[in-house]
């Protein structure tokens, strides 16, 4: 069935609100959980599996930035310490306590959305690049204190080691059971996020983001909606970093130092400020960017540059490729991969016609 | 004198001479910022590619000293005309966190090139000065850092005479205070915007000379570009008299609380404690001490 319908001809607010937008996303949506739930898993080697776990838990914290910077106009380069927030809070509450994933979880995401609301109190007075730099004040001072207070960090090497989750005595222990573990994570932060910007308060970031004075006449309050943008935000990032050290296996600062942030940065960047799909197509371009290099430097690299340094330079490519990328995309299609991919859509829909 | 006393003294006089050269390398930020409204997150990095060149220079293809320099000028020159012409022009007129996020983009690029075209071993960086210490009465220096002091205030004191007296420095002042009159009154605005990203580039090329010389170079001397942002934050993002206040405080401040808090904590305070006081700038007076007041508020 590969037709759709020729237009959007909503005629009431609910329709246009709704989240299945046309008839046929519900069948595109139960596809893709077949797809996902009983096809991609098994069929798939382990490792590659593994792959796909990462991409998962980029997607949640990459949809937590895209609330944030895409919906609310907001800036912050302090994320990846939001993520360390997250994951020594539950690596603690795990290691001390015994507490389960489904404390642990909501705990470190709690946690990091705390933080993540005192380091926006500034967003009352400051914007742009103010607010820019006292996130990256907020990322240095949270690595540090972690770094720094052994009872956080757990002494040796800031680094605590966290069990596998456990699911009614099921220890979650291949990449496979993580791979449910996380597409449920996964799959309820994107239709919370899709939810969460077509309620009111996705509305009223949206607002804030387009025009800030505008939205407080209109009876917004500017500062309790950035405040909850950074909180949310920083919610999903705990989050993250949990997911992160469940996957892992270990908390470690290094983890989440500021390249992270601004890896995730470029997710959102790359696949499109402000869109839903945008952060998925971000999370999964930039967590396999780099496979994709390995792949390429192990196949071809001998060919370019000498046998000896190929591993050595991926690292780097990966740097140029990764900045270049943001460049290009800001300077050329700031819509990002959404856009392009709305693009490519469109032009099918109507194929072979021109509209 | 008391040791402790003179312990002080001499984390003080420690400070002033590295926050001279903190201020050399947030001018080239203040520049950018003053003549174009853009925010340079890669300053860091601009520092760091310079040094590489000129170290580069050095030794692989066995450069004198001058020419050395000579060259690293030259190319941050050429690099700071590019970068404007190729990267920041498409995005005049955008929000400010597109130009934040380029300038990040950017230092990722220069990060992965610098050590892919150079190599990724520490080199040095020798200059023509002794490493003996001169000893002032109780306290001892070392004498790479007054060079390093000595040529921050000769470039500080240079671009302060450019922008208060010569023709361009005067345009220059005119374009960042409003583009379109300044267009009006026969500035060729985006000339100037591309001398000041070559300015910016002379100043990190020099930045780079000094810290290369004193730290080493690699990739991790961009970190010194994180300094970057406390010194302009607190001296005013717009004023180069802040930026050399900003420069003495954060090099005074980390100076003293490393002496003092480091054998508590085990080291690192250097790097968390400008940026403390950042935040408390920020949130008292987030134009800084010699900022313009024009600060956005909602």
């Amino acid at each position: 069935m590969f037709f759709r319908e020729s237009g959007v001809f909503h005629t009431t607010y609910q329709r246009d609100m709704a989240l299945y937008p046309m008839p046929i996303t519900k069948f595109a949506v139960a596809a893709f959980a077949v797809l996902f739930v009983g096809v991609l898993p098994f069929s798939m080697h382990e490792y590659y599996v593994s792959i796909v776990n990462l991409v998962l838990i980029a997607v949640v914290g990459a949809l937590g930035l895209n609330i944030l910077v895409g919906y609310t106009g907001q800036i912050s380069i302090g994320h990846g310490a939001f993520m360390s927030v997250g994951a020594y809070t539950a690596a603690n509450l795990i290691v001390r306590l015994d507490m389960p994933f489904w404390v642990a979880v909501p705990a470190g995401g709690a946690m990091a959305a705390l933080i993540g609301a005192v380091v926006g109190i500034p967003s009352l007075r400051i914007k742009g690049l103010y607010l820019a730099i006292a996130t990256l004040a907020a990322q240095l001072i949270i690595e540090w204190t972690i770094n720094h207070v052994p009872w956080i960090s757990g002494g040796v090497q800031a680094s605590i080691e966290v069990p596998r989750p456990r699911l009614f005595g099921y220890v979650l222990n291949s990449q496979r059971d993580l791979y449910f573990f996380l597409l449920a994570f996964a799959t309820v932060a994107i239709v919370a996020t899709l939810n969460l910007v077509r309620s009111r308060i996705g509305r009223a970031f949206i607002a804030i983001r387009d025009q800030d004075i505008a939205a407080e006449i209109i009876g917004i309050n500017i500062f309790r909606y950035k405040l909850l943008a950074f909180a949310i935000s920083s919610f999903y990032a705990g989050v993250t970093g949990v997911l992160y050290t469940y996957y892992l296996g270990i908390a470690n600062y290094e983890q989440f130092q500021i390249v992270v942030s601004i890896d995730y940065l470029a997710m959102i960047i790359i696949g499109g400020l402000g869109s839903v799909l945008g952060s998925i197509f971000g999370a999964i371009f930039v967590t396999l960017l780099p496979i994709v290099i390995r792949l390429f430097m192990e196949s071809f690299g001998s060919l370019l540059f000498d046998p000896k340094d190929v591993l050595n330079l991926i690292p780097m490519l990966r740097l140029i490729l990764f900045g270049a990328l943001i460049i290009v995309f800001l300077v050329l299609e700031p819509e990002g991969l959404d856009r392009l991919w709305r693009n490519i859509r469109n032009y099918f829909r109507v194929w072979p016609f021109s509209y | 004198m008391s040791d402790t006393l003179n312990f002080f003294f001499l984390l003080i006089g420690n400070g002033v001479l590295i926050g001279l050269m903190y201020a050399l390398i947030a001018l080239g930020f203040v520049l950018v910022y003053k003549a174009t409204d853009a925010i340079n997150f890669a300053q860091g990095e601009f520092v760091m590619i310079a040094a590489i060149v000129v170290s580069a220079a050095l030794q692989a293809y066995g450069a004198p000293l001058w020419l050395a320099i000579l060259i690293g000028l030259g190319g941050m020159i050429a690099f700071g005309f590019g970068l404007e012409r190729s990267v920041l022009r498409p995005l005049l007129g955008r929000p400010i966190v597109a130009v934040i996020m380029a300038t990040i983009g950017l230092a990722a690029i220069l990060r992965g090139v610098g050590p892919l075209a150079f190599g990724t071993g520490v080199r040095n960086l020798p200059l023509p000065i002794s490493e003996d210490p001169i000893f002032l009465g109780p306290f001892f220096l070392t004498p790479v850092q007054l060079v390093g002091a000595g040529v921050s205030l000769l470039f500080l004191a240079a671009f302060g005479w450019f922008f208060m007296k010569s023709r361009q420095g005067i345009a220059m002042r005119a374009v960042a205070n409003n583009q379109q009159v300044a267009m009006a009154m026969g500035i060729h605005v985006e000339r100037y915007f591309a001398l000041a990203w070559a300015m910016a580039g002379v100043v990190s090329a020099l930045g780079g000379v000094i810290w290369g010389s004193m730290l080493g170079v690699d990739v991790q001397l961009a970190l010194v570009g994180l300094k970057v942002f406390p010194v302009v934050i607190l001296g005013g993002l717009d004023s180069i008299v802040g930026a050399i206040v900003g420069g003495l405080i954060v090099g005074i401040v980390e100076n003293v609380a490393a002496g003092y808090i480091d054998p508590y904590v085990g080291g690192g305070t250097k790097d968390f404690a400008p940026y403390a006081l950042m935040i408390l700038a920020l949130m008292i007076r987030p134009y800084g001490i010699f900022g313009k007041r024009t600060i956005e508020r909602v």
